[in-house]
């Protein structure tokens, strides 16, 4: 295989890496679209995915199961998300605030569990089985890096198709919408804001309780103090950016991720940047897309605010 | 929201009520951090490290001694100016949340040109210059979510985070690129002379970059409270839409905003650079921006409490690395302490408002 860029090892590195570090944030991305849809914006999402990284991390270190360790990621960003809807959803106070309590609350308690159990051994989970899916992964570039992976990658696309049926076709979504753009009408068509918005939340926290977990177990086979690195914002724009389309939150993460893992493809490519160079490059995305299409980034209406009943 | 039920209380007993006024601020301040502190004791316990020793250590250290009270004093400098740009900002009821980037980009230009400088003009305007500059490098950062807020609509606490992730990186680059220092080994730029740096007060270590923190947050509260300007800015916050018809330039205003605040993080970032470091190592961020919400929280948005909470947190921070250290523990203890108050806060706010709800029926 010749070195240099658009070589096969170049690509096959690429479009791996853009799903390695694509999945967390399609996970986390998806479940703040669903949060956002119902009118909270969750910036505790960060936290919930580094909570999930370490306990997923954790738990598959400890028991040698990957599977358990991503039930304990989920269950690590459900226990932040449960925080967060009791105090946001059901008492009402300030979703900014509370959400940047909850991730440096992650992130200290995370950094000193680390410090406390990891860190002068530094392990590392052995290398993943994937599932190879049959023909498919026998494709030359595309096979080895889109179809032999964790079953955890099939799963999180197929989370795709479940919310865009969800938003569409189904009660839920309807509720979903409404609760976020207008809680009133919900209230009076006698469906509970509070449980829908308390139920959106706890589902965001598993997702990036999850999407963590990928991270630590799958993605790095470490755990390191603060390590998702803004994974848990980048999330956020994504969902803003979809417009509560599950689908662009998908292409948006597999292009973020590119653009992650495009330090390590260069370098397999023979091209050296200085990696401070390349970690700016999501963050730029981010903003470039924001200025051409800032008009169109719509959220929903009553998004932040708290809903109290019969209050203007 | 304080204020509604202040009044209500004054209609009902005039004299007697502002010292119960005072009683219930106070109290509504310092209960979120008792609160803190206890569950921190609970998780010190957990993690198999004496609270008691830890807590007394800190204060040891960071309040008792006298190297370590300088330090205190020292690192306000910066946390008081980070305070005055938070106030700007959530006063007009906008989410700066970019300040790291902001601060740590203004330190670096500030590092680079403050050598050079002092080659060709005279300290004494060199000083001044630099942070003028800096100033204008953290209003600059915060120029496009301002554009983007002001005119797009586009939420301002996402642009500001990718604008702080994107300003954290530029700066690591900046020193190990065009501004590294070739004479030394790990990447930095060029240090700046200690006689070179901001002055010391009375033969201490402490710079007077702290006078101009307390001048800068004072002038700050004064502006926000008791001005026009202020009035105007905070109607901004409260009631945008009333702002329009009372025909305010709400988009020039929301710029005026984030460049006042984001110029006060960049001015703290040379503050820092001038008076205590004198140069930017690589990947130096001392991340204060997550930090100082939760104090301004606490303050209320006072500029005045501002100052008092900055020193607690300053005597917890010098202290608590002696602390730390002395437990075995890594240093982000802190982190906890510090979203422990923010989820208590928020908290203590709720019970305040209920008790009103209920003192109204």
């Amino acid at each position: 295989m010749s070195q240099g860029l658009l070589s096969d090892a170049f690509l096959i590195s690429l479009i791996a890496g853009a799903v390695a570090a694509g999945i967390p944030l399609l996970l986390a991305g998806l479940g703040e679209q669903v949060s956002e849809k119902a009118g909270v914006l969750n910036i505790g999402i960060e936290g919930m995915m580094l909570f999930g990284a370490y306990a997923g991390f954790a738990t598959a270190f400890g028991t040698g199961s990957l599977w358990l360790g991503f039930l304990a990621g989920a269950a690590g960003g459900l226990v932040l998300a449960l925080l967060m809807a009791l105090f946001c959803v059901r008492l009402g106070l300030n979703q900014i605030v509370i959400g940047i309590a909850l991730t440096l609350g992650a992130d200290g308690i995370t950094a000193l569990l680390h410090h406390v159990q990891f860190s002068r051994t530094y392990p590392r989970l052995p290398r993943v089985e994937t599932l190879d899916i049959p023909g498919l992964s026998e494709i030359p570039i595309l096979g080895p890096s889109l179809f032999a992976r964790h079953p955890m990658v099939y799963v999180a696309l197929f989370s795709v198709l479940v919310l865009t049926w969800l938003f569409r076709k189904t009660h839920v979504g309807l509720n979903l919408q409404a609760a976020g753009d207008k809680p009133d009408a919900l209230d009076a068509a006698g469906i509970s804001v509070v449980s829908t918005r308390t139920w959106s939340v706890l589902f965001t926290g598993v997702m990036a309780g999850l999407g963590g977990a990928y991270m630590a177990m799958i993605g790095a086979g470490i755990f390191v103090p603060f390590m998702t690195g803004g994974a848990g914002f980048i999330a956020i724009v994504l969902a803003m950016l979809a417009r509560g389309r599950p689908l662009w939150v998908l292409i948006g993460a597999f292009l973020f991720g590119a653009s992650l893992s495009l330090t390590t493809a260069l370098q397999v490519g023979g091209v050296n940047v200085p990696t401070d160079v390349v970690q700016m490059l999501p963050f730029l995305m981010v903003m470039i897309v924001l200025v051409l299409f800032a008009r169109r980034a719509s959220l929903p209406a009553a998004l932040g605010l708290p809903y109290v009943r019969g209050q203007r | 929201m304080t204020q509604a039920a202040m009044s209500q209380e004054e209609r009902h007993h005039p004299v007697a009520s502002a010292w119960r006024r005072w009683a219930v601020a106070v109290a509504a301040a310092l209960l979120p951090i008792v609160l803190a502190l206890g569950v921190g004791a609970l998780i010190l316990l957990a993690l198999g490290a004496d609270p008691g020793a830890f807590y007394y250590h800190i204060v040891k250290r960071g309040l008792l001694s006298w190297i370590g009270l300088q330090d205190t004093i020292t690192r306000c400098a910066p946390l008081l100016l980070l305070g005055a740009s938070l106030i700007v900002a959530f006063r007009a009821g906008l989410w700066n949340l970019g300040i790291d980037g902001q601060f740590l980009l203004a330190a670096v230009i500030s590092a680079a040109l403050a050598p050079v400088l002092v080659t060709v003009l005279p300290v004494w305007l060199v000083l001044p210059l630099v942070m003028v500059v800096a100033m204008a490098v953290g209003a600059l950062w915060s120029l496009l979510p301002a554009l983007l807020k002001a005119y797009h609509g586009v939420n301002e606490i996402v642009t500001t985070l990718m604008m702080s992730f994107l300003g954290i990186s530029a700066a690591n680059v900046l020193i190990k690129l065009p501004f590294d220092d070739p004479t030394t080994t790990v990447p930095q730029t060029a240090t700046l002379a200690t006689d070179d740096r901001l002055p010391r007060l009375f033969g201490s270590t402490i710079n007077v970059g702290v006078a101009v923190g307390l001048a800068v947050i004072l002038f700050i509260h004064w502006l926000m409270t008791r001005t026009a300007f202020g009035l105007r800015l905070r109607l901004v916050g409260a009631n945008p839409r009333a702002a329009v018809h009372v025909g305010l330039p709400l988009g020039a205003l929301m710029v005026a905003v984030f460049a006042l605040s984001a110029g006060l993080a960049g001015l703290a970032g040379a503050v820092e650079i001038l008076g205590v470091w004198g140069n930017v190592r690589a990947d130096w961020n001392p991340a204060y921006g997550l930090m100082i919400i939760p104090l301004v929280f606490l303050a209320r948005f006072n500029g005045i409490a501002v100052i008092g909470f900055v020193f607690f947190f300053a005597v917890l921070s010098i202290g608590g690395e002696t602390a730390s250290r002395k437990a075995g523990l890594p240093n982000y203890f802190i982190l906890v302490l510090v979203a422990l108050m923010l989820i208590f806060l928020a908290l203590t706010e709720w019970l305040g408002q209920r008790r009103q709800m209920a003192a109204r029926d």
